[in-house]
């Protein structure tokens, strides 16, 4: 709050409405919602509910199923943030030294942001196509059969590779932006110490860098994790099958498919956690952030 | 920083131009980099232009065809192509109303509270700012099946209202406005009180133009999200009036994945096209605004 501020009583109540209004309805109601239902076990038909306890989460954990989906949605989540960060990292560092059409390149590397993850996953199918496919065809050149919804390997390796192209845009504005605030004295200085580039990237740009890529590395944990729906969900032609698939992708499945509100909403409530704790993680890293800055 | 690189990579007086092989690497790891964001998309537009016997035999197409048109005709004014009864015009109109009701709400309603928060001594202000800030925590996908519950229990599935209210549900907009108001010098409420501005005057007279650009940041980030939102308008819209571009492709996986009959490969390439085209454009055309927003807003 500003020190001189206003102090007229009902102004800021007004001003505040709205959005409250909105929260309470759209946000708090629906997440107690899921808290309360995650203790339930309703009834398929819909003649009511009866309370089970734990029930729900219990069998969540002991499901061999659920396990395999979280141990996916591990596997899935660090393979898109690992590449898409390193690619775009790479990208921005070549952006940031060129000096002949760095605005081309730039405009080029980061329009994608705007393309639907779904658009992607639809290009994605017209691309990994089994039977007219141009990437399917180049695989199979080297001998890769690639079956794209039929084989589980080759479904996951068209979800991260349509995922990692629709994400590298983000952390290349992040990390170019990052470059470009390193001081120029501080360049200068590490130009006159050191004449191996890749060493001066090493010791000075990196560190330099480390506060971007922490922020970076939680951004895109949550892109994996939540905002890869679109590319699932037209990559397994919504149908899951026997391909694979993220927790979200599954909470989705479940609620909607199975009609299961009870465990469905167990699975929210797993993810709102596991959201949490990323949160306090980040704020960890937040106030690390502050020693290199 | 470019003089110097070159200045200490020829050390000596030598005026023959050689070919610098590090800035060839550079060029050639960006063009592959352009290429492989490219291609895809490019790709894709060009088998827009071709029959849909041409595409199932052969696949995606590199050359322009002769199709083009036809294609993007039927994909914008027919109707039954992909879906029953709504065409591409119905869906582009519907996704402008997504895109920028929920920018306009979002903006709006984010602004307000802000201003709420940072320039009123208030009681409970602590309070309001943790139940608002917990929102950015939770993203709509996790709560997805008891929010749909909810809106249907109001009434609200296939209408706009509930097509958009739930998303403007997060509170980013109020914390982007929030970090900048509180970088507004403090003088200028100083000198706008000595002056007799009241709150609401100093609101609209001072802050809001001072925040033009930052209003303009955060519009495309929040159009380009509004436009390519997608699960929530796949559960809350079953009236195919209602259906966005986006919405729209699930149709189009739909028809794919049957495999009865030669899907309308073209159109829906064409209809793709269309989708991405508007929030492509906003962001290359305002890429200034949009990365100054899109970087300082997450910080």
């Amino acid at each position: 709050m500003k020190r001189a501020g206003f102090a007229q009583p009902w102004l800021p109540i007004l001003l505040l409405i709205p959005q409250l209004t909105i929260i309470m309805i759209f946000f708090y109601w629906p997440a107690g919602y899921a808290i309360q239902s995650s203790f339930y076990l309703q009834d398929p038909f819909g003649f009511g509910s009866s309370f089970v306890g734990f029930e729900n989460y219990s069998d969540i954990f002991s499901s061999g199923e659920y396990r395999k989906v979280a141990w996916f949605t591990v596997v899935y989540t660090f393979l898109v943030t690992f590449l898409s960060l390193s690619l775009a990292l790479l990208l921005a560092v070549k952006a940031d030294k060129v000096i002949r059409g760095a605005r081309t390149y730039r405009t080029l590397l980061m329009w994608v942001y705007a393309v639907a993850p779904p658009v992607a996953g639809l290009m994605g199918v017209m691309l990994f196509d089994q039977s007219a496919g141009p990437l399917t065809e180049f695989l199979g050149f080297f001998g890769w059969d690639f079956k794209l919804g039929v084989n589980y390997n080759d479904t996951a390796t068209a979800m991260v590779v349509v995922a990692v192209w629709k994400q590298v845009p983000v952390n290349f504005i992040f990390f170019l932006s990052g470059l470009q605030s390193i001081p120029r004295s501080v360049r200068e200085a590490a130009m006159i110490d050191n004449r191996s580039g890749t060493r001066r990237f090493w010791d000075i740009t990196f560190p330099l860098l480390a506060p971007t890529a922490f922020f970076l590395l939680i951004i895109n944990i949550t892109y994996a994790l939540f905002d890869t729906f679109g590319v699932i969900d037209t990559l397994v032609k919504g149908e899951p099958g026997n391909n694979p698939m993220t927790l979200v992708y599954k909470v989705f499945i479940d609620g909607f498919r199975g009609n299961d509100l009870g465990g469905s909403s167990a699975q929210s409530v797993v993810l709102m956690v596991l959201v949490l704790a990323l949160t306090v993680f980040q704020f960890r890293l937040l106030e690390r952030r502050i020693h290199y800055t | 920083m470019a003089d110097i690189a070159e200045t200490i990579a020829t050390p000596k007086p030598a005026p023959t131009p050689k070919i610098k092989w590090e800035a060839v690497t550079d060029h050639a790891i960006l063009i592959a980099g352009a290429l492989f964001m490219l291609l895809p998309v490019l790709a894709t537009f060009t088998t827009s232009s071709h029959d849909p016997v041409t595409i199932h035999r052969e696949g995606l197409q590199l050359a322009i065809g002769d199709q083009m048109g036809t294609n993007f005709d039927k994909a914008l004014f027919e109707k039954g192509g992909f879906t029953d009864n709504v065409n591409g015009i119905t869906m582009l109109m519907n996704s402008f109303i997504l895109g920028i009701g929920f920018a306009v709400g979002k903006i709006v309603i984010g602004m307000m509270a802000a201003y709420a928060i940072v320039y009123f001594r208030l009681r409970f202000a602590t309070f309001a700012f943790w139940i608002i800030f917990t929102t950015l925590l939770l993203p709509l996908e996790v709560r997805i099946l008891p929010s749909y519950e909810v809106i249907q229990s109001m009434g609200l599935t296939n209408t706009y209202t509930g097509l958009i209210l739930p998303l403007i549900a997060s509170a980013t907009a109020t914390f982007f406005f929030r970090q900048f108001f509180r970088s507004v010098p403090e003088e200028l409420v100083e000198a706008a009180r000595i002056d007799g501005a009241g709150p609401v005057k100093f609101f609209i007279d001072i802050l809001i133009p001072l925040s033009r650009t930052m209003i303009a940041a955060l519009f495309i980030i929040m159009f380009v999200f509004g436009w390519n939102q997608y699960l929530w308008p796949t559960l809350i819209t079953t009236d195919e009036n209602l259906f966005t571009l986006v919405r729209g492709i699930r149709q189009i996986i739909q028809v794919y994945s049957d495999g009865n009959s030669i899907p309308e490969y073209g159109q829906a390439m064409a209809l793709a096209i269309i989708a991405m085209l508007p929030p492509v454009l906003i962001v290359v055309f305002f890429q200034n605004w949009f990365v100054k927003g899109l970087t300082e807003s997450d910080k």
